[in-house]
């Protein structure tokens, strides 16, 4: 019986010199996929390799033999000697590997836990696993089943569900200010990375006009060309507040570049609209006393830190309803990867056999009730003989296998040509009714 | 038939207080099944409490809403019926959750108070009582959600301000939405208060022959009307939005709700209950 090993290390065990080491290269996978195909202990592979961790996923019959291998060709791959990150490994066998692997994909493992980007980097790898065909029976379903627990995880639990980035978070506060920020208008106030991806989270979520505003205006001008927006100088400032829905300020200045009676003053012509700011500098940018004007609401960036850290404590109470999905379906796979070998095959084969046997002579019973018990017993064991031998080639086909490299995907087809797994969603079974009136 | 009658009223009550223990179950589970059955519990209570009606309706000879019980159970009747056709209109799940708790409170006190038992004045037995009262009480109903609107607002527009959040944040919808429905119920109430009290005046005309008569009922409705009517204005002409025309509406509101009981209670004139139903 085949075992699956999971050897890796991530964020919390390694620090992050080590991984770099590790997962600088661009071609690492291919290049580690290429290193396992050439031990011949491995059976299926496949590597992932992300900025918060390092995983080698194997098939392998000989635990203790293939975990060396592995970790050797870790040490290889990032030139340092096994002794030195030996200890930064973790090392997980059979359902416990495929715990930690269902945890990942469903972004349990990551550092900011239900970040969404894990899934698609682990599909990638896959991907690579299956290009360079070290991905087989047990690897394929598993991961399979992996991106199906992540989708779980993702609709079943509010694991995604608050933001945990000062951008997002932004964008949420915006929501349940304006419900829908289409049709409103962001005047971004100066320059910054930060300041730039709110901007550009508040435009992909709707926002329709932006307007960038900036001490010098040669730098507005080149900020507002990234975003498609609108340039103007500094002394537009008062006119752009009446238009505007949205502020992100983020300038160098040291003084207030929009005061509480600046905003006051525009309040009225504005008809009482509501307007958020939203100030990420440091210092900041924006008067306190403006979050106390009528349905005026500022933000600096400690505020949006504070509505962050809530969501994590959110977040981390919905990883546990997720833990209780991931252990449903290791269950659910442990279950799958026990029919795979040779002797449960064969008996769900019979079975099945025999079930389309009753079925068939349920169907008949009212023509067949008509013959003399003699003449039935024949029809029976007709019937019988016919299935006998129909199911004997591949019986004796599949014994033969036993023991072989290739078993399981033999195994794998023999499942899926006859549709053993039934109940199960990927290979929906159904005996299909023959047509009689040929 | 008195008793029919009442097991008609108990099983209104029943389902609209069950309703709306699902109701508040929602707000804190946030399970939508857990609203679903809620919402059909509470549209079976309002059946229920409608076949009621019918019943009080027949054997009176006149709307029911001539003592403190039958219009307090008027009351939380319309609420309940101009509840389901907005949330069949906005779909916000947790305006449930505000409506069917002051709806099952009217009722219950309803329950609780003893009804009269005098015979209705000849005068009551008129279509226009009927009509003045169903929409005045329309009208009555879309301003009391417009009021809860403006809580809503304001518990939501507490926490964005301060900063500070805490379980009602992610359950209560955007300021815009909650904006949207106090304004749009005060637009549709308005004029549904307003008709009443047209229809209220024509019918004194030929009932008392006067068509009004600074009776306090009266005096009090024309004030709450004039409040709406500014708060309306303001919206339209100043911009007023948010925080000020919630607060506004809800003060509105309380003023309707004194003209609805205080008045009917305290004050005496012909429209007191005293007076209707002579106890």
């Amino acid at each position: 019986m085949p075992k699956i090993i999971n050897i890796g290390m991530n964020h919390e065990t390694a620090p992050v010199a080590l991984r770099e080491c590790l997962a600088v290269e661009s071609q690492n996978v291919q290049k580690a996929l290429g290193l396992m195909r050439n031990l011949d202990v491995v059976r299926e592979g496949f590597f992932l390799s992300t900025c918060n961790r390092v995983e080698a996923l194997i098939v392998a019959n000989e635990v203790q033999e293939a975990k060396q291998a592995v970790v050797s060709l870790l040490g290889k791959m990032g030139n340092i000697p096994v002794n030195e990150f030996s200890a930064c490994l973790y090392t997980y066998e059979n359902m416990d590997a495929v715990t930690h692997i269902f945890s990942v994909a469903s972004s349990l493992d990551s550092m900011v836990i239900g970040e969404p980007q894990i899934l698609g980097q682990i599909k990638d790898a896959y991907l690579e696993a299956t290009r360079e065909k070290m991905s087989g029976v047990i690897l394929n379903r598993l991961m399979h089943k992996a991106f199906h627990v992540a989708k779980r995880v993702r609709s079943e639990t509010d694991i995604c569900g608050a933001a945990v980035s000062i951008s997002y978070a932004a964008v949420e506060l915006a929501r349940k200010i304006f419900h829908d920020l289409e049709g409103k208008r962001v005047l971004l106030i100066g320059a910054g990375e930060m300041a730039e991806l709110a901007a550009r989270h508040l435009l992909t979520n709707g926002v329709s006009a932006m307007t960038v505003l900036n001490r010098t205006f040669e730098r507005a001008v080149e900020v507002a060309e990234k975003f498609g927006a609108s340039p103007v100088s500094f002394e537009e400032i008062e006119d752009q507040l009446l238009k505007a829905d949205i502020v992100v300020s983020s300038t160098a200045s040291t003084e207030f570049v929009i005061t509480r009676d600046m905003v006051k003053k525009v309040l009225k012509k504005r008809r009482n609209r509501p307007l958020f700011l939203i100030d990420i500098a440091v210092p900041r940018d924006i008067q306190p006393e403006v979050n106390k004007l009528n349905n005026v609401y500022l933000y600096d960036i400690d505020d949006l830190k504070g509505v962050i850290e809530i969501n994590k404590a959110q977040r981390q109470e919905e990883a546990v309803k997720a833990q209780r999905i991931v252990s449903e379906e290791v269950v659910k796979f442990e279950k799958w990867l026990k029919t795979l070998s040779v002797v449960p095959t064969i008996v769900s084969l019979r079975s099945k056999a025999e079930a389309i046997v009753q079925a068939e002579f349920g169907k008949s019973r009212s023509a067949l009730d008509q013959l003399s018990p003699p003449q039935r017993e024949a029809v029976e064991v007709l019937v019988r003989s016919i299935v006998e031998k129909m199911l004997n080639d591949p019986i004796l086909f599949l014994k033969g296998k036993a023991g072989r490299s290739t078993l399981n995907d033999y195994l794998d087809t023999t499942r899926k040509l006859f549709s053993l797994d039934e109940g199960d969603e990927s290979n929906p079974a159904k005996i299909i009714p023959v047509n009689k009136s040929f | 038939m008195e008793a029919i009658t009442s097991i008609w009223f108990i099983l209104a009550l029943c389902f609209e207080l069950i309703a709306t223990a699902g109701f508040i179950v929602y707000i804190i589970k946030q399970q939508k099944w857990v609203f679903t059955t809620s919402y059909w519990l509470l549209a079976a209570g309002f059946l229920f409490h409608t076949i009621f009606l019918g019943f009080r309706y027949y054997s009176l000879g006149a709307a029911p809403v001539l003592d403190l019980k039958s219009a307090l159970s008027f009351f939380s009747w319309s609420i309940i019926g101009v509840y389901l056709v907005i949330q069949a209109r906005f779909k916000l799940r947790v305006l449930g959750s505000f409506v069917a708790p002051l709806a099952a409170f009217f009722m219950t006190i309803s329950s609780a108070v003893p009804g009269t038992q005098t015979p209705v004045k000849p005068i009551f037995k008129s279509l226009w009582l009927t009509f003045h009262v169903g929409t005045v009480f329309v009208g009555n109903a879309l301003l009391a959600i417009s009021c809860l609107a403006a809580i809503m607002y304001l518990i939501q527009e507490r926490q964005i301000k301060r900063k500070r959040f805490d379980t009602f944040y992610g359950r209560l919808p955007s300021l815009a939405t909650l904006d949207n429905i106090n304004y749009y119920s005060i637009l549709y109430g308005f004029p549904f208060l307003t008709l009443g009290m047209i229809v209220g005046s024509i019918y004194a005309h030929f009932a008392l022959g006067i068509y009004w008569q600074w009776d306090p009922k009266e005096v009090w409705s024309l004030i709450c009307w004039l409040f709406y009517a500014a708060l309306i204005h303001e919206r339209l002409v100043m911009g007023w939005q948010g925080r000020k025309a919630a607060i506004m509406s809800i003060v509105c509101f309380s003023f309707l709700i004194f003209t609805f009981l205080g008045v009917s209670l305290l004050m005496g004139g012909y429209h007191s209950f005293g007076n209707m139903g002579g106890r």
